[in-house]
């Protein structure tokens, strides 16, 4: 007898191309969000299977704060030449330079913060109408509440205690001149889901995330790789460690851990082991207890 | 030392849809934190913050309940205002816990929860037995068909894990779930503080010889819950690359409904009723032998046809009904009441129109399922039954046969906001 089951994986990935497909039949103006992370290519590979044999109806966004990793870099630009998407890239340093953000200074500041008036002024630029972002609900407590579509109003903010009930898989993506809109596909996906999928169908990742030398400064329990835009402190002193990236974000914020994982199947058995969560070496949540929340409320992903 | 962790039974999880409902008092936030907590799904640094603030607090044990514990106002306010999505995994399946508030209040959130859940956990205090929101929380999951309820009778350690207590209760709610529809029902005692039955069998209540909570939750059969008879596919988008390679191509993009669409189908395109062949069921990964339910695939016809998005792909010997008259169960969900001859916009699969509301029939007391015929006034967590007429057909099938063709939702157009949840009858 043949089961009609589907395993996890392929069910969420059917619900991530459903709601992929959603945006596009529902909006004249979107975009993907894409952060050289793992959740944003795996959210472009399943964009891709939304639509194939057809390219992708929408453009990917980068907002580049210009303390992205090379290897970031390198990686976006060769896979936007393979699957031949259009990018559109938004600065922060035009933000900066025209005064609309302004560069806290400081030991431990990060440019992650300044992405959300970037983010807004290029989905104002390009008209777009709607962003998909590769947000999961399980990364944080207050992204449990978010909804698949998150609608924002014209200053762009999200209010938590005004959100439309989302009921079966009817999405309501009507919307006012001037609103927009946020999309979360792969909102019940896990780290775990994440890497298994990437296993599962073989998704090419930036050499980030496995392990590699490096030379890394201790600073409170966080190992932040050297830089031009990390500068130590009195008693801190480069490190070369075996390390890896569990997420990818800013030079400045974004946490190495000490790691031999050379391939897929080690880092899905390093996922298995780990007991502190993917934001836990994140400088920029520490801040407060409520900072994702906060950011949240400004526009941030 | 690290495990080895199984690569081939994660590949091969199910996954599982719960809704948890609850008051404050009654343990819900409690028991997902000791779900979490006991299946090894909290990271250190979660457990150690919520081992601070629970010290900080004076309480005795470490509170799991502060897990839970989403948005600031909710913090401040000590309750759970909306749905909040959670996840954990077993070596067996993957749970997305849709936890709810549980007070009246709060029914359309729980409405909400329930749309997409397979199964519902029900917590009932054993000290109090079956009160107005038991009978409430029973109700919305049988109204929302929600194939499977799961009545937890929790501080069994506040009655001496009386089998009489246990046994009395679960009499209770089967006496007053005879008059509900409800397919499949179970009663465990638990204790969600001390842990109880949820993940360990407790060595108190050796006169209980069901599973444990996660034991049900790891093996009770999904397979069956949905319709894989009646074949049903909303057309969602057209793909056309218009390239040199696929010229001519042209396929209905998609998520299948209901049935099991295969290459050599007979098929119909509702509305304009004309019929043709599958001729392939193409994914990226290559075409596929068969499609069910919810797989995401993009199917293309024999003959060249004109669908789009919002037309239906059914087939030919099975039609869903098609009409503009259609009698809904509704659950209202906005504080502006629902207007009688009130026109709204409906979202039904993924067509999209307008709809007038013709009649309210009756409105049903969610506490005894009383049908009111004389109080029209339909307001935020009433649920209702209307007639409405839609400006164009929609193709439907019943609820209670269907979940995704027999939904709809009612968005204020001025508003634009989600007014209305409504399931056909």
């Amino acid at each position: 007898m043949i089961s009609y089951n589907l395993t996890h994986l392929r069910e969420l990935e059917a619900e991530a191309i459903f709601i992929i497909r959603e945006v596009a039949a529902s909006f004249d103006r979107s975009a993907m969000l894409f952060s050289g992370g793992k959740d944003s290519i795996v959210m472009v590979h399943l964009a891709r299977k939304a639509f194939w044999p057809a390219k992708l109806p929408f453009p990917l966004v980068h907002i580049d704060t210009g303390h992205n990793f090379q290897e970031t870099l390198e990686f976006r630009d060769a896979l936007m030449e393979k699957i031949g998407a259009r990018l559109i890239v938004g600065y922060v340093q035009d933000a900066i330079d025209s005064g609309r953000s302004i560069e806290d200074k400081g030991q431990n500041t990060s440019r992650n913060w300044l992405q959300s008036v970037t983010l807004l002024d290029t989905i104002e630029k390009h008209k777009i109408e709607c962003a998909m972002g590769g947000a999961r609900r399980d990364e944080e407590k207050a992204r449990a509440k978010e909804r698949f579509f998150s609608h924002r109003d014209e200053f762009g903010q999200w209010d938590p205690k005004n959100q439309r009930p989302e009921l079966w898989n009817l999405f309501n993506s009507k919307k006012r001149m001037g609103e927009h809109f946020r999309v979360f596909p792969i909102s019940n996906w896990t780290e775990m889901d994440v890497w298994q999928y990437v296993h599962l169908e073989n998704i090419e990742m930036p050499c980030l995330y496995f392990t590699h030398k490096r030379e890394v400064v201790n600073r409170e329990g966080t190992l932040l790789a050297k830089s031009p835009f990390v500068h130590l402190k009195d008693s801190e002193k480069w490190e070369n460690l075996q390390i890896r990236f569990r997420t990818i974000g800013d030079m400045t914020c974004t946490g190495a851990t000490v790691s031999d994982a050379d391939t897929v199947q080690h880092i899905i058995q390093e996922v298995a082991a780990t007991r502190v969560t993917e934001r836990g070496g994140r400088f920029d949540d520490k801040r407060t207890d409520a900072a994702m929340e906060d950011r949240k409320k400004e526009g941030y992903f | 030392m690290i495990e080895h962790f199984s690569n081939d039974a994660y590949l091969n999880m199910e996954l599982l849809r719960f809704t948890t409902a609850g008051s404050v008092d009654d343990g819900k936030s409690t028991l997902i934190g000791r779900l979490l907590y006991d299946s090894k799904s909290i990271f250190e640094d979660q457990y150690e913050a919520i081992r601070q603030v629970s010290i900080q607090r004076g309480e005795e044990h470490t509170n799991l309940a502060l897990l839970t514990d989403g948005l600031r106002a909710e913090r401040e306010q000590g309750i759970t205002i909306d749905v909040a999505y959670r996840y954990f995994a077993t070596p067996k399946r993957k749970f997305i816990i849709a936890d709810t508030p549980g007070h009246i209040q709060y029914t359309r959130n729980m409405v909400t929860g329930a749309s997409t859940a397979n199964l519902a956990i029900i917590l009932v205090d054993a000290r109090k037995g079956i009160i107005e929101q038991t009978c409430r929380h029973a109700l919305i999951a049988s109204l929302l068909k929600i194939p499977h309820i799961v009545i937890c009778i929790n501080k069994m350690d506040l009655v001496d894990y009386s089998q009489e207590v246990f046994d009395k209760i679960s009499r209770d709610f089967k006496a007053f779930a005879s008059k509900l529809e409800i397919q499949d029902v179970r009663f465990i005692p638990i204790s969600a503080l001390l842990g109880d039955n949820v993940v360990d069998r407790s060595k108190k209540t050796l006169w209980y010889d069901g599973p444990t909570l996660l034991y049900l939750l790891e093996t009770i059969h999904i397979g069956s819950d949905q319709n894989l008879v009646d074949c049903r596919f909303p057309v969602q988008y057209v793909v056309r690359p218009q390239t040199d390679e696929f010229h001519d191509y042209r396929g209905y993009a998609g998520r299948i409904a209901g049935g099991v669409f295969k290459p050599g189908d007979k098929v119909v395109a509702l509305p304009s009723g004309f019929s043709s062949t599958i001729k392939s069921i193409d994914t990226m990964g290559g075409p596929i032998d068969e499609a069910f339910p919810p797989m995401s695939v993009t199917i293309r016809l024999e003959d060249e046809i004109d669908i789009s998005r919002g037309d239906m792909i059914v087939r030919e010997s099975n039609l869903p009904e098609i009409g503009q008259d259609i009698h809904l169960m509704i659950c209202w969900m906005n504080e502006r009441k629902l207007q009688l001859n009130g026109k709204y916009a409906i979202k039904h699969t993924t067509r999209e129109a307008r709809c007038l509301v013709k009649d309210i029939l009756y409105k049903v007391d969610i506490n005894t399922l009383h049908r009111n015929e004389t109080d029209k006034e339909i307001g935020m967590n009433d649920f209702a039954r209307i007639q409405i007429r839609t400006t164009v057909p929609f193709f439907y099938d019943k609820y209670k046969l269907n979940r995704l063709t027999g939904s709809v939702i009612l968005i204020e157009e001025g508003t634009n906001e989600t007014v209305g949840a409504g399931m056909i009858i």
